[in-house]
């Protein structure tokens, strides 16, 4: 009797001790692409997530942030499981997610059945996310893959004088957001969008899909990422191809410029847009290229930051920031916190960020050009900088609205 | 076959049809009326050429996969990770000596060895005991595909493919005819067609081991009836350890086969396996023809799939096999 007693006054002192613990622990849940089609993408991510906290510390007030990292595949129901497993099993307060677009939804959705927590998103791009019916408690420091894209038709059309293209893209929302963008601005400037491939996630064989691509266009529009891009390459080396190539976000990023092998190479002198661009001077950027650069040996890292690492850094840094401006309390359903976070303008490498009504990213977009650094390296560099782009693509509201939603067909290839 | 033609004549007759017209697609020069109704013929000979040669790895995959079932009636699931195995060592061995066609002995020795340490250490303390194979050998794909992301990371990885067999060369099938009367003349990659003529020589000379050797004969008496084997005299367990040997190496060489042509990278395990499954779920289980006719169709289903019906070429491959399941459970070319 008194050896269970005692027993039972250990075991309770134990779980109290544990408890007085926990108290000063903000808990953060993190998840990233670890697996399937995108792993070098969540773990660049993890990366540029790792330098944030490199750069920031982990204190906030007398509290300490404590992380704890789930994996997804870039499915909506794997996301949703492994933010499912930080609330309920880990007890996590604010998370840090998703990577991917179609990831990105679901969560948004998920994140209304738990009012009170706070939703960062990591790094997930579909336009839908922040614009059709937004979740409250859901923020997003990232543009979408549409407001990466502008600035790239007019290049194309202007500059290049590309008349005719066609696209080939990875058949999801994400995708469907950055060729939205694409196919507004190059048909609004005057050219034609001829032909739309999709093909699926996790496609491995691109021979017939790079058969199919037609002869009598100016470029080929490439909306692909991780492994896929680096097949799609490597497959059109060995077909012969020799088209003019534009690139989507994820397809010229350093998750593909150094991929290994040398298909990369038909890459050079492609044109690009995105959030961010490698050799960019801004003193911002080469600090954090630095950064970066200095939390990792050279071969557990890129050359430079993708622009997965970028988007983690960036979040990470809103949600840090922002939880020491109301000196990390999360009483009364965060509601502070929100409130802050909602208003906090960050100085991010990759330009200033701020966020609209619907709690959706304002910030700057790059066009680009691939170059080979003279050593085989290769890089996104600079060609225009376009600041403040938002999510109507400086477009009225109402007429934004009446494009529709981006899909496989939409937007039609005519002026709005 | 004439047995065949007198007893389903009505089917003989659409079978030949069908051929014919397959022929009369590949040869023929498309009048302009079909090439408007469903596309250019470039596009249809390179998805059936693709398939074709898509096929020839999936066979290279699922036949030991059917093999190892056909004589042990183990469903080895961790299939898919011997496959990812012989790739990553083909790429170690092709980086570190340049040498292409090594790295494919390499990977055979290699994955033929952990096949070895499988049915020794595993398999062969649960035999018969189906049910708990199947799901030692799932265990066993977790573990395996966690330890080589934790070797080789989450990067993908390409085999370079050696200069001699880069970029593609012109076939003489004629795909149009210029306005000048010149024809035009199908170019495709070369690699692809060397991997689809070493299939080709894999398979055949399985078949003649198995048909025309003594260990191909015993091999077959086991798949037949394993204890009446045992009973005569034969060292069934040494037979074992060689088939899955054998099937372990054919995975590893389709691993290299495969990083040559697409790419390493985690993940790759599962989507294998599960293609070796639909394969042999298609032709038969235990069948080494199964195997390669199953390829052959889940690859053209693909191919052809993903240039005209881009949007449902995912489901084709399954309503296959649940056609398949549904009029000839046990597969095409099943015997029993």
């Amino acid at each position: 009797m008194s050896k269970c007693s005692v027993g039972l006054l250990a075991l309770s002192s134990f779980f109290l001790s544990t408890a007085a613990i926990a108290q000063e622990k903000i808990k953060v849940g993190v998840t990233a692409t670890l697996e399937g089609t995108y792993t070098v993408l969540g773990e660049d991510g993890m990366r540029g997530h790792q330098t944030a906290l490199n750069v920031l510390g982990k204190k906030v007030g007398d509290k300490e942030l404590e992380f704890i990292v789930a994996s997804t595949d870039a499915t909506p129901d794997s996301a949703v499981r492994a933010v499912r497993k930080l609330i309920e099993q880990d007890k996590v307060q604010i998370l840090l997610s998703p990577l991917s677009g179609d990831e990105g939804i679901a969560v948004k959705n998920f994140a209304k059945t738990h009012p009170e927590l706070t939703f960062i998103n990591a790094a997930s791009g579909a336009q839908e996310t922040t614009y059709v019916d937004p979740a409250p408690n859901f923020f997003r420091y990232n543009m979408d893959g549409a407001q990466w894209q502008v600035g790239l038709g007019k290049y194309a059309f202007e500059e290049k004088k590309y008349r005719k293209i066609a696209t080939v893209g990875e058949d999801y929302s994400f995708i469907y957001t950055q060729v939205f963008g694409l196919v507004l601005e190059f048909c609004g400037a005057g050219g034609q969008v001829t032909n739309r491939q999709w093909v699926p996630l996790g496609t491995k064989d691109f021979a017939s899909v790079i058969a199919a691509l037609p002869d009598d266009v100016d470029a080929i529009y490439l909306g692909l990422g991780g492994a896929d891009a680096v097949n799609f390459l490597n497959q059109y080396q060995q077909a012969g191809g020799k088209a003019h190539l534009m690139g989507g976000s994820i397809m010229i990023d350093q998750t593909i410029l150094s991929s290994k092998g040398n298909a990369k190479n038909a890459l050079v002198g492609t044109i690009a847009a995105s959030g961010q661009a490698d050799t960019w001077e801004d003193p911002g950027w080469q600090k954090f290229v630095k950064a970066y650069q200095d939390a990792f040996p050279p071969n557990k890292r890129f050359p430079s930051p993708s622009l997965l690492a970028t988007n983690y850094y960036d979040s990470t840094m809103a949600l840090i920031l922002a939880l020491r401006q109301v000196n990390g309390d999360l009483s009364n359903n965060q509601a502070k916190y929100k409130e802050a976070l909602a208003k906090i303008e960050i100085d991010a490498p990759n330009g200033k960020i701020k966020l609209d009504s619907n709690r959706q990213a304002i910030g700057t977009n790059f066009v680009t050009e691939v170059v080979d650094d003279g050593k085989g390296a290769l890089f996104s560099k600079v060609v225009k900088v376009i600041p403040n782009v938002n999510q109507t693509l400086g477009y009225d509201p109402a007429v934004f609205s009446k494009i529709g939603l981006p899909s496989r067909t939409v937007p039609e290839c005519k002026k709005y | 076959m004439s047995r065949f033609v007198e007893r389903h004549p009505a089917w003989a007759l659409i079978s030949i049809i069908a051929i014919a017209v397959g022929l009369w697609l590949v040869f023929a020069v498309w009048p302009p009326g079909l090439e408007e109704a469903i596309g250019r013929k470039r596009v249809f000979l390179n998805a059936v050429f693709n398939g074709i040669t898509l096929g020839g790895l999936y066979f290279l995959v699922a036949s030991g996969f059917t093999l190892i079932f056909g004589l042990m009636r183990n469903v080895n699931l961790a299939h898919g990770s011997l496959y990812l195995f012989g790739g990553y060592v083909g790429y170690a061995i092709s980086t570190a000596t340049g040498s292409w066609l090594l790295s494919f002995i390499v990977a055979f020795i290699l994955t033929a060895l952990v096949g070895v340490l499988l049915q020794l250490i595993v398999f062969r303390r649960m035999e018969g005991q189906d049910l708990r194979q199947t799901m030692v050998t799932i265990g066993l794909s977790i573990v395996f595909a966690d330890l080589m992301l934790w070797a080789c990371g989450g990067d993908f990885y390409q085999i370079q493919t050696p200069n001699w067999l880069i970029g593609p060369i012109e076939l003489p099938l004629v795909t149009a005819i210029k306005s000048s009367g010149e024809p035009v003349y199908l170019r495709y990659p070369l690699v692809r067609l060397v991997i689809f003529a070493a299939s080709v020589v894999i398979g055949v000379a399985m078949w003649l081991a198995l048909n025309r050797t003594r260990a191909g004969m015993i091999i077959r008496a086991g798949v037949d009836d394993r204890d009446i084997l045992a009973a005569t005299g034969v060292r069934i367990q040494l037979v074992f350890v060689a088939v899955f040997a054998l099937g372990a190496g054919l995975a590893g060489i389709a691993g290299v086969v495969g990083g040559t042509f697409q790419s390493l990278s985690p993940g790759e395990d599962i989507r294998f396996l599960l293609a070796s499954l639909v394969v042999v779920i298609v032709g038969g289980m235990g069948s080494i023809p199964g195997a390669a006719l199953g390829a052959l169709i889940i690859g053209l289903a693909e191919q052809l799939g993903s240039v005209y019906i881009p949007t449902y070429a995912i489901v084709v491959t399954f309503l296959i096999m649940v056609l398949v399941l549904a009029i000839r459970p046990q597969g095409l070319l099943a015997r029993r």
